[in-house]
């Protein structure tokens, strides 16, 4: 084989007479947009991350709550003194709880219920909560009055940031809402392990509260439940409509490119600009209530539309046009065609694209604000016609908080938004593979 | 097709429901964020204290805002109380006659002290309104002329002050705050630094003489925060050496990390204020559209429930809060002229 000879043998062979095509520039350029695209995905990741982490590293500990387990004496002398629960069913209702939650951790603490300044001290350390925690079983069985009963209740929010190390202990007592005798109380249950954390359920089902350890998102999470699926029902029929006629049935002159233009400007107007719609319109106008999630739900879809109908076009006009000729070339009218074969075909982008908008309407607070949604409701709302606040609407009340306990449910809410927005879109992820077909 | 019987049927449900907007059983009160807060507690004590009335609605935004919400006109679709920070003023009150509000119950709850406090790494900070006055303002007399504040550090204003950078975080003009601020510590400033007879002299109009004590310099030292105190809060954290203006509540809810700063030599406290020795302390209110008594359920229990002294007297969870409870006779008088349907 060492044997042929090329033609080029005999002639010199020059190292440098290879052309100089820039080969090495070129390259070195690649590698440069490489660098920069790694770079800007690492900053990106950077700030993804430090984002994470102080949300989770304030807001964990808000899945979490201080209760003290003991026993409580339903004492008839304070629950019902002249036993007349049976003919008064209100005296059962107005009685008073905390004394009785408060004489019984005085018990626990070995401290007379007779030192009324101790007492008081004591009674600082239980939520106002429990007054309505040991109604509702009283009233649930009245058979309980003159037992004893082992109980959970909640501590105060200033007990549960001092238990978690969220107050600063180290300043003066005159400087803090818990005093050296309280904290000696904390430690004293802590240690005998009445005093312990329990895992929250309450941040999940509990309406608005201004007491710190009884504030929960139940109330934000239904309203924002009812806001999506108005969005949904409402958005995605009248988006997919609009954005089918516009792609396949509207001539294309003036007025329909003044349409398309007058569509992709409102997908960037500010939602502010929709609050104030919404109030002019739905409220003012129509007459609907204020800080209803159905209003909250119109105006979300006017601000949404925009996405869809931008989206479900260009799933639209992805459609190879193979697939239309063939369908018409069968035989297939035009609207058989869209609805039997591109429609079924764009699903994928149409879904991903209502989904994100979605996502963005749950994310939504200022035009809420202008429609009264932003506002204390402690009551389950019943209808999407009754008041209900949204999950960011509770973050943003819970941030503006001077309590100390606040500021680990204004994380913890964060969380619980962002596992939502998460599934949304695993659901879109899921949905698009399933629909997903390749060609 | 399924996609077009859908959206024909999501429209019908919308009618259908727009058609169905039920009477309103619930209290509604939107106004003042600083009495948010208070009114938050009675709202949810109210709810739990009477089983059959719903728990009122309690909307933020600023005073000025929740009284244009209540100043709209009366009926099911508008709120029934605003809470405020301040009395109303003549304008907002014509405002509501003129939509038809006219016969509107004010109803003072108690006091609020509003307080100066720097981060809690710093020195005792005692302040004078003159001080503030001298720090913040647009124009102040120097050598007898009305020149565009020179000052840069707290020292040159006052010796016995920090040496640091002045730098101030004071409500926004949206606030009901902001205006007691100007009134009690601005303008009383000016007076005491004697600034007022040197405007007299260069500016001749009345009002605008007013208007030129309480002018805020606009150089970046005096910022103004239209969020709530917690973002003050978080300004102060991130320059140690910054003053910031506080409700009285706010501050003792977190007195770990703030130092207040003393007015003419008093410390805030809630005796101080009650006893009216602390000289920046504003009354705080809610007005009731006397209409919608008997009306709207629970609007006349929610306000007798406010009144009573389990919820404002000394002891009351409110006092608890932060708020400043008014002597025993005012609290005994807004009952009676709640009672008797007294109106502005």
């Amino acid at each position: 084989m060492t044997d042929v000879v090329s033609p080029a043998a005999g002639i010199p062979r020059a190292k440098s007479v290879r052309r100089d095509i820039g080969i090495k520039r070129r390259y070195a350029a690649e590698r440069r947009f490489r660098a920069y695209g790694i770079a800007a995905l690492s900053f990106g990741i950077i700030f993804l991350m430090l984002l994470l982490w102080s949300v989770v590293s304030k807001g964990y500990t808000a899945f979490q709550q201080t209760m003290i387990t003991m026993p409580v004496e339903f004492s008839q002398q304070i629950i019902d003194p002249q036993n007349e629960r049976a003919t008064n069913p209100q005296k059962l209702m107005t009685a008073n709880y905390p004394v009785v939650a408060r004489n019984a951790l005085a018990k626990l603490l070995n401290v007379s219920v007779d030192d009324r300044v101790a007492s008081r001290a004591i009674g600082q350390m239980l939520s106002d909560g429990v007054r309505v925690q040991l109604r509702d079983l009283v009233v649930a069985n009245p058979a309980i009055i003159g037992t004893t009963q082992t109980v959970r209740l909640l501590a105060s929010g200033d007990i549960d940031s001092a238990y978690k190390g969220q107050i600063d202990l180290d300043v003066g007592q005159e400087n803090r809402k818990i005093n050296d005798q309280q904290l000696g109380w904390m430690k004293q249950l802590s240690d005998s392990g009445a005093l312990a954390k329990h895992f929250n359920s309450g941040i999940f089902v509990n309406g608005a509260s201004s007491r710190p350890e009884a504030a929960g998102v139940g109330v934000a999470l239904i309203g924002s439940f009812y806001m999506m699926l108005i969005v949904l029902v409402l958005s995605l029929p009248i988006g997919v409509a609009a954005s089918i006629y516009l792609e396949e049935f509207a001539p294309k002159n003036k007025f329909t490119d003044l349409i398309e233009v007058n569509i992709n400007n409102l997908a960037a107007v500010p939602s502010i600009v929709y609050g104030l719609l919404g109030l002019a319109v739905f409220v003012n106008f129509m007459g609907l209530p204020r800080s209803a999630s159905f209003v909250g739900g119109l105006v979300l879809t006017l601000m949404t539309l925009p996405t869809i109908i931008i989206a479900t076009r260009a799933a639209l006009k992805a459609v190879p046009p193979s697939i239309r000729a063939a369908a018409l070339g069968l035989g297939a009218s035009k609207m058989q065609t869209i609805f039997h074969h591109v429609l079924p075909l764009a699903m994928p982008g149409i879904l991903t694209g209502t989904i994100i908008g979605l996502a963005h309407a749950l994310g939504e607070t200022a035009p809420l604000l202008l429609i009264g949604m932003v506002a204390f409701v402690a009551n389950y709302p019943t209808t999407p016609l009754d008041p209900s606040t949204a999950l960011p609407v509770q973050i943003y009340m819970w941030a503006n908080e001077a309590e100390r306990a606040f500021v680990e449910r204004t994380s913890g809410a964060i969380i619980i938004l962002l596992l939502f927005l998460i599934l949304m879109n695993v659901g879109a992820i899921l949905l698009r593979r399933r629909f997903e077909r390749r060609w | 097709m399924n996609i077009l019987k859908l959206s024909a049927a999501a429209l019908v449900a919308s009618v259908a429901f727009a058609g169905a907007a039920a009477a309103r059983d619930q209290v509604q009160v939107a106004g003042s964020s600083t009495v948010l807060p208070y009114a938050k507690i009675v709202a949810e004590a109210f709810g739990e204290a009477f089983p059959k009335f719903k728990t009122p609605i309690v909307e933020s935004g600023g005073t000025g805002a929740g009284l244009k919400e209540f100043c709209k006109g009366v009926g099911e679709a508008t709120i029934d109380i605003a809470n405020a920070s301040r009395a109303i003023n003549k304008s907002e009150a014509e405002a509501c006659k003129a939509a038809g509000v006219t016969d509107v119950q004010e109803i003072r709850i108690g006091y609020d002290g509003i307080v100066f406090a720097t981060a809690s790494s710093n020195g005792e900070m005692k302040l004078e309104p003159k001080d503030i006055y001298k720090a913040l303002a647009a124009q102040v007399v120097v050598d007898g002329k009305l020149v565009a504040n020179p000052y840069k550090n707290w020292s040159e204003i006052n010796p016995t002050l920090p040496k640091g950078p002045i730098a101030a975080y004071i409500p926004g003009e949206k606030h009901g705050t902001r205006e007691v601020f100007e009134l009690n510590v601005l303008a009383a400033g000016c007076k005491d630094a004697g600034a007022t007879d040197v405007i007299a002299k260069e500016i001749a109009d009345k009002a605008a003489q007013g208007k030129a004590c309480v002018a805020v310099r606009k150089d970046g030292v005096a910022v103004d925060i239209d969020g709530d105190y917690t973002e003050t809060l978080a300004r102060i954290a991130a320059n140690k050496t910054g003053v910031g203006v506080f409700g009285l509540a706010f501050y003792e809810n977190n007195a770990d990390k703030l130092k207040v700063a003393t007015m003419r030599g008093i410390k805030p406290s809630a005796a101080t204020i009650a006893d009216g020795t602390y000289p920046v302390s504003r009354p705080l209110f809610f007005y009731v559209k006397k209409a919608h008594l008997g009306v709207v359920p629970g609007l006349k229990e929610y306000v007798e429930f406010f009144l009573s002294d389990d919820m404002i007297g000394p002891d009351s969870p409110l006092v608890e809060y932060g708020l400043v409870a008014a002597p025993d006779a005012q609290r005994e008088q807004a009952r009676k002229d709640f009672t008797a349907g007294k109106t502005m």
